[in-house]
């Protein structure tokens, strides 16, 4: 049977292959032309090759369980690319750029002057109460005025087709070797399209990354020494930190392997006796980092971390407290950053987000708790939220107390219809939801990936794209449709 | 090389060539019962002995009987005298050093674990040791083949030779002990005989009887069996071929001096001993003073090149 797109359910969720059943958009064309080819038993082929080729790349990802402590799990992935026509992705790709310079801008006044609060912008209750907020930081000026060189910005899509910015992930944000592992699987699994396609690149991201970093160092020299800063072995994203260690060439320390001397320099152990280090890309939040400096009971970090870094003698990348603008209450405030900095309108929208901190806001969410999502404002990977729309009535009211008691806590969000992407799910070709992650590298530039990481939730209808729940992903492509 | 990675992939193939002599003295010691009469035989209980794991095994078994002692050096989950341990401290050596080794490195100790733990139950009867006890020896030998052949020469495959020869050594010393030990029998015997039965063991279980043959060309008797595995440089399971090989590697390190001397220490001290002609207990003085030396060495290589100790906090 040769496969079929005419059966493609309908939904009233924006779908960003086709426009209607078996009309594809103009350009996923090449796509569905080529899908028309395959039969299904051909698809299913492909598929099993795109599986092999994970296994065999041995990319996976850590999961945690009671029974079987960590394991390594494949890297689920689906073949069939999310396309983005380049015209719309340059807009994005400028409102990005906007965007995490905006941020950083926020983080270097908060840490210094403090202009936002003075002006009467941002709230100073907000900062009170912000758990990533460090004061340690204030008064320190790391190299170029950047803190977040690294940024993973989750953009989705609603029904009308609008693309949103929902977070900004500023602490260690994860994903992007899997991004670059997708698309070399797809040109195994897909060679044919390329041609016809020639999707923008993605593979200069190490690079990029590698160069960001070089930027950092504190000393005028030809090879700045660079290491990766993982929690270890058990940590979920440790393939990325080995990977993205071994793409730049450079070494992958655990914090045991680094000590800071009298002289306020990190240094690491080798076998040829103690070697500096100039720039560190820690993999580890900052709570961690130092157990002099924030918690003691830390067993990952280097003592006298902060220190040396605040001494100037090695380049941190994210910079110890950046997180304060990874906070879903300050994301409400991101378009007035703008605003404010640049004297520019934001060119990607926010999330419409309530603050339950003002009382009119607060008000609104929980006269319409039925119809919102509610977030609290430091978790990530989708804990300790309320979908209020499937919520029982008891969740509900435990929310709405959990809002009365500690409002600058709590953002709430209407519910969105996240896009959909046609996925295979056992040999069929269906809708299912995703989200997207580009990541932007600030340095002396602004750089954003051509795409991201497409994250596709598998479970029918559910909105969860996190691969500890569930989800899966999908390559990405920014395709320039004015070519032939 | 950061000392954490050399510290690795020292232990991993420490562990390694560990998992392989424990199976090898099993299945040689299994045979050697087979061989001698009921009362001679010397039970299981010097695979403890040499093994210096007497403590934990009493913790678990009461008696040194043959099925005793298998499932603990077999299958125990905690002893570092167990195999099945061994292959596990090999795997997680090599789990975080997996981007320096050849891929098929960690594979190979992935599938080699996965066998161990479907088929130990098996390993465990009579009839399905064997196998089992084979099919662990060759992967232990594909994976240092593997890394032997394919790893660059650089100083991550100096820590992985350090690691081997070091515990070849070990082990080398540790097997002529345990032939030292000859149950006192009131059968009339020919102790010859019995000599001669007990030799050939050591040297099966150090994979040496062939090699054994074809160089010393003579009866197997117990001061040719001993110049053989102390003395003779060629055979890579001689003590001092194993030393010379770690001195070797040392010299290629920087800040060699300390672990030189330690390593020469115990050459000299060997060079310097008629072993051939050594009576049964200056012999048991000479091997404790030999493993002492083998424990200075990875002391000083340890203080040298790894992670200094965790402060107490």
């Amino acid at each position: 049977m040769p496969v079929n797109l005419k059966d493609y359910p309908a939904t009233d969720f924006f779908d960003e292959t086709l426009e209607r059943p078996n009309r594809s958009r103009s350009h996923a064309t090449g796509l569905a032309r080529l899908l028309r080819t395959l039969n299904d038993d051909e698809l299913a082929a492909r598929q099993a090759s795109a599986e092999l080729a994970i296994k065999e790349m041995g990319i996976t990802f850590s999961v945690y369980s009671e029974d079987e402590g960590t394991i390594d799990r494949a890297w689920p992935f689906d073949i069939l690319p999310r396309i983005i026509p380049k015209d719309e992705w340059d807009r994005v790709e400028a409102g990005l750029i906007q965007r995490a310079r905006a941020l950083n801008h926020f983080i270097d006044d908060i840490y210094h002057e403090q202009r936002i609060v003075t002006a009467g912008i941002f709230p100073p209750e907000v900062l009170a109460k912000s758990k990533n907020f460090r004061p340690q930081c204030v008064g320190v000026s790391p190299p170029l005025g950047v803190w977040a060189h690294i940024c993973g910005s989750d953009l989705v899509r609603d029904r009308d087709g609008t693309l949103y910015v929902l977070e900004d992930n500023l602490r260690v944000p994860s994903g992007v070797s899997y991004m670059l592992e997708n698309r070399l699987v797809t040109k195994r699994v897909f060679p044919e399209l390329f041609d016809r396609y020639a999707p923008l690149p993605v593979d200069g991201y190490a690079a990029q990354l590698y160069d960001t970093l070089c930027q950092l160092c504190p000393r005028r020299t030809e090879h700045p020494e660079i290491a990766v800063l993982t929690p270890g072995i058990y940590n979920s994203a440790y393939f990325e930190h080995a990977y993205l260690a071994q793409q730049m060439g450079c070494e992958l320390v655990e914090g045991r392997d680094l000590f800071v001397d009298d002289d306020d320099c990190v240094y690491m152990h080798t076998v040829s006796g103690p070697q500096r280090v100039d720039v560190i890309y820690r993999r580890i939040d900052d709570d961690f980092i130092d157990p002099d400096t924030f918690r003691a009971d830390s067993t990952l970090g280097v003592k006298g971390l902060f220190r040396a870094w605040k001494a100037g003698n090695v380049g941190l990348a994210n910079a110890p407290g950046a997180g304060v603008a990874d906070d879903k209450v300050v994301y409400a405030f991101v378009p007035d950053f703008i605003r404010f900095y640049f004297d520019q309108e934001p060119l990607i929208p926010n999330v419409p987000t309530y603050r339950c901190m003002f009382d009119q806001e607060r008000a609104y969410v929980l006269a319409n708790l039925a119809t919102l999502v509610v977030k609290p404002a430091n978790e990530s990977g989708g804990y300790g939220m309320l979908m209020g729309a499937s919520a029982s009535n008891a969740e509900r009211e435990r929310f709405a107390r959990l809002i009365r008691a500690d409002p600058r806590n709590y953002i709430a969000q209407p519910t969105l219809g996240l896009s959909t992407v046609p996925t295979i799910v056992e040999g069929r070709i269906e809708p299912r939801h995703v989200d997207l992650r580009p990541f932007i590298l600030s340095g002396r530039t602004t750089q954003v990936t051509a795409g991201g990481l497409t994250r596709v939730a598998l479970r029918r209808g559910s909105l969860v794209v996190n691969s500890s729940q569930g989800g899966g992903s999908k390559d990405t492509w920014i395709v320039d449709t004015e070519e032939p | 090389m950061l000392s954490r990675v050399a510290e690795n992939i020292y232990w991993m193939c420490r562990y390694i060539e560990r998992a392989e002599s424990i199976v090898r003295v099993v299945s040689v010691n299994a045979n050697v019962q087979l061989d001698l009469p009921k009362g001679v035989a010397p039970g299981w209980k010097p695979l403890i002995d040499v093994l210096g794991a007497n403590t934990v095994f009493e913790a678990r078994y009461r008696e040194y009987g043959e099925r005793q002692v298998v499932r603990f050096l077999l299958g125990d989950r905690d002893s570092s005298s167990s195999v099945r341990c061994c292959l596990m401290s090999a795997r997680e050596n090599c789990r975080t050093v997996r981007d320096i080794l050849p891929r098929e490195a960690w594979q190979y100790l992935t599938e080699l674990q996965l066998y161990v733990e479907d088929n130990l139950q098996a390993g465990l009867t009579r009839k399905g040791r064997y196998e089992f006890l084979d099919r662990i020896i060759r992967g232990c030998q594909m994976t240092l083949g593997l890394l032997g052949s394919v790893m660059t020469r650089d100083v991550g495959y100096q820590f992985l030779r350090l690691g081997r020869n070091l515990e070849r050594a070990d082990m080398t010393t540790r097997f002529i002990d345990m032939r030292l030990t000859v149950p006192q029998s009131k059968k009339r015997l020919d102790p010859t005989v019995i000599g001669t039965v007990q030799w050939v063991n050591v040297l099966e279980s150090l994979s040496a009887y062939q090699m054994f043959r074809r160089k010393m060309q003579a009866r197997v008797q117990r001061e040719h069996v001993l110049w053989f595995l102390f003395m003779d440089d060629e055979f890579p399971r001689s003590f001092m071929h194993c030393l010379n090989a770690v001195e070797e590697s040392l010299g290629t390190l920087d800040n060699n001096r300390p672990c030189l001397l330690a390593v020469r220490q115990v050459i000299k001290d060997l060079d310097q001993t008629d072993v051939q002609n050594l009576d049964t207990a200056t012999l048991g003085v000479l091997v404790d003073r030999l493993q002492r030396g083998l424990m200075d060495v990875h002391a000083t290589v340890a203080r040298m090149y790894f992670l200094p100790p965790v402060e107490a906090a």
